[in-house]
């Protein structure tokens, strides 16, 4: 099942079938692209954050936060990775704050609905692996939620 | 780097510098085209004043297996405000890949007044030069192109199997993953549907990246480039030449290195490439 903002955003995207005119939007996106704060992670990052396959070089976190939702973060290296960048906004946007039960749920097919013909060859699969990175993250957090002492984690 | 005018080209005047364009900006007669992989590279940023030119739907048939024919071409070339004399000067992301493939396509139609940007769009964004979200608006035109005049650029498979069995020169372009059949498809790309692995025999390796210098993206000089094609791999620039890759993208950056730049005479790019050969029943390939 896709969290009701992600679920929502995909509907709001839906009606734009001019790939211009939706090219716009997930620029808009990507200029709104927040980078993972120091406190969480500086340069050079680390290489077990750093998502396969994706060729703009994009690092994912997830944090723990004291209500037992996770907050994503992600880097982006390459300056040509507008497409990385938008998905990232769009992610944090619509999963942080939500249990890592909730987050896990939502699969790399997402990626398709959100770039429809702006996807690119070599893109497609980077951003569906960011997908799965994240997914991977909130699903090592389902196990350790049952037997955490509360103390916040990052992964 | 040096000058494009030094490197001992055949045809230096296909090339064109980041400076070069920066001092044509405001210049009429000619039209920037950036044609990229990744979709959003122009609406997040171009070159101010150029145009972009999309592989997929704008210089492909959206039916065939094909490019488009005579009255596409015509309604593209109006669309960005062309006209037979005007100087098109492409550029892109992954080291020119789509923009030596538009030129290709442009040569197709016999668009000779073209040019490749030396570099890329990354040498333009290394060097800090300005980009701009703002999408020109240049006049239609009325632009009267000739007929598709493919023999001379492009290749069937039906050619490459006569130029196999008679021996002619073949490069493949391919990572030497591709090449030996390890893979399928370029590394971190989907796999394309290719059933088989390996290459068309007689094929000589040679990845398109060997033309290039890697930090900033820009072609070798003549001389490395003679080294690289001639004296290593043996080509002869006498004879006809046929090039691929997987669908004629990475290929076309070698067919424009071998033509313009070592004034190779015969040149080819078989665009059907390994999806197409890859898949063909009964057709020789070697690992």
């Amino acid at each position: 099942m896709i969290p009701a903002k992600l679920a929502e955003l995909l509907d709001t995207l839906a009606p734009f079938d001019d790939p211009s005119e939706r090219a716009s939007i997930l620029v808009d996106y990507a200029n709104r692209f927040q980078e993972v704060p120091p406190a969480v992670a500086t340069r050079p990052f680390p290489e077990d954050h750093k998502v396969p396959a994706c060729e703009s070089e994009a690092y994912v976190w997830a944090v723990d936060r004291p209500d037992g939702t996770l907050k994503l973060h992600f880097a982006v290296e390459s300056p040509s990775g507008v497409s990385a960048k938008a998905l990232a906004t769009i992610l944090d946007r619509t999963l942080s704050g939500l249990p890592p039960e909730d987050i896990a749920q939502v699969t790399p097919d997402i990626v398709e609905r959100v770039f429809r013909q702006n996807i690119s060859m070599g893109k497609g699969l980077g951003l569906m692996s960011m997908v799965r990175a994240v997914q991977t993250l909130a699903k090592r957090r389902m196990p350790a939620r049952a037997t955490r002492d509360g103390a916040p984690r990052s992964g | 780097m040096s000058r494009i005018e030094d490197r001992g080209y055949a045809h230096p005047d296909a090339l064109v510098s980041t400076d070069w364009v920066a001092a044509h900006l405001a210049d009429p007669s000619v039209r920037l085209i950036e044609s990229n992989e990744d979709t959003l590279l122009y609406t997040s940023g171009h070159v101010p004043g150029a145009v972009h030119v999309d592989w997929t739907t704008d210089l492909n048939d959206q039916v065939r297996r094909d490019y488009i024919a005579r009255e596409g071409f015509e309604a593209l070339m109006s669309r960005i405000g062309m006209t037979p004399d005007t100087i098109a000067v492409l550029y892109g992301d992954k080291n020119n890949w789509w923009a030596c493939y538009a030129f290709w396509v442009f040569q197709l139609f016999g668009h000779t007044k073209a040019k490749v940007m030396d570099g890329g769009r990354v040498k333009w964004e290394k060097e800090r030069r300005p980009l701009t979200a703002e999408v020109p608006a240049w006049p239609a035109t009325t632009y009267g192109a000739a007929e598709r005049q493919d023999p001379p650029h492009r290749a069937f498979r039906e050619e490459v199997l006569a130029h196999v069995k008679a021996k002619n020169q073949l490069v493949d372009v391919r990572s030497p993953e591709e090449f030996s059949g390890q893979r399928l498809h370029m590394p971190d790309y989907p796999n394309e549907g290719a059933l088989r692995g390996g290459h068309i025999p007689g094929a000589r390796s040679i990845p398109w990246a060997r033309a290039i210098n890697p930090e900033d993206g820009t072609f070798r000089t003549a001389e490395e480039l003679r080294k690289l094609y001639v004296e290593d791999n043996r080509l002869d620039p006498a004879k006809e030449v046929i090039a691929y890759c997987r669908i004629g993208e990475r290929s076309s950056h070698t067919w424009f290195a071998l033509r313009y730049l070592l004034g190779f005479p015969r040149v080819r790019n078989y665009d059907g490439s390994w999806t197409e050969w890859g898949n063909l029943v009964n057709v020789p390939i070697e690992k």
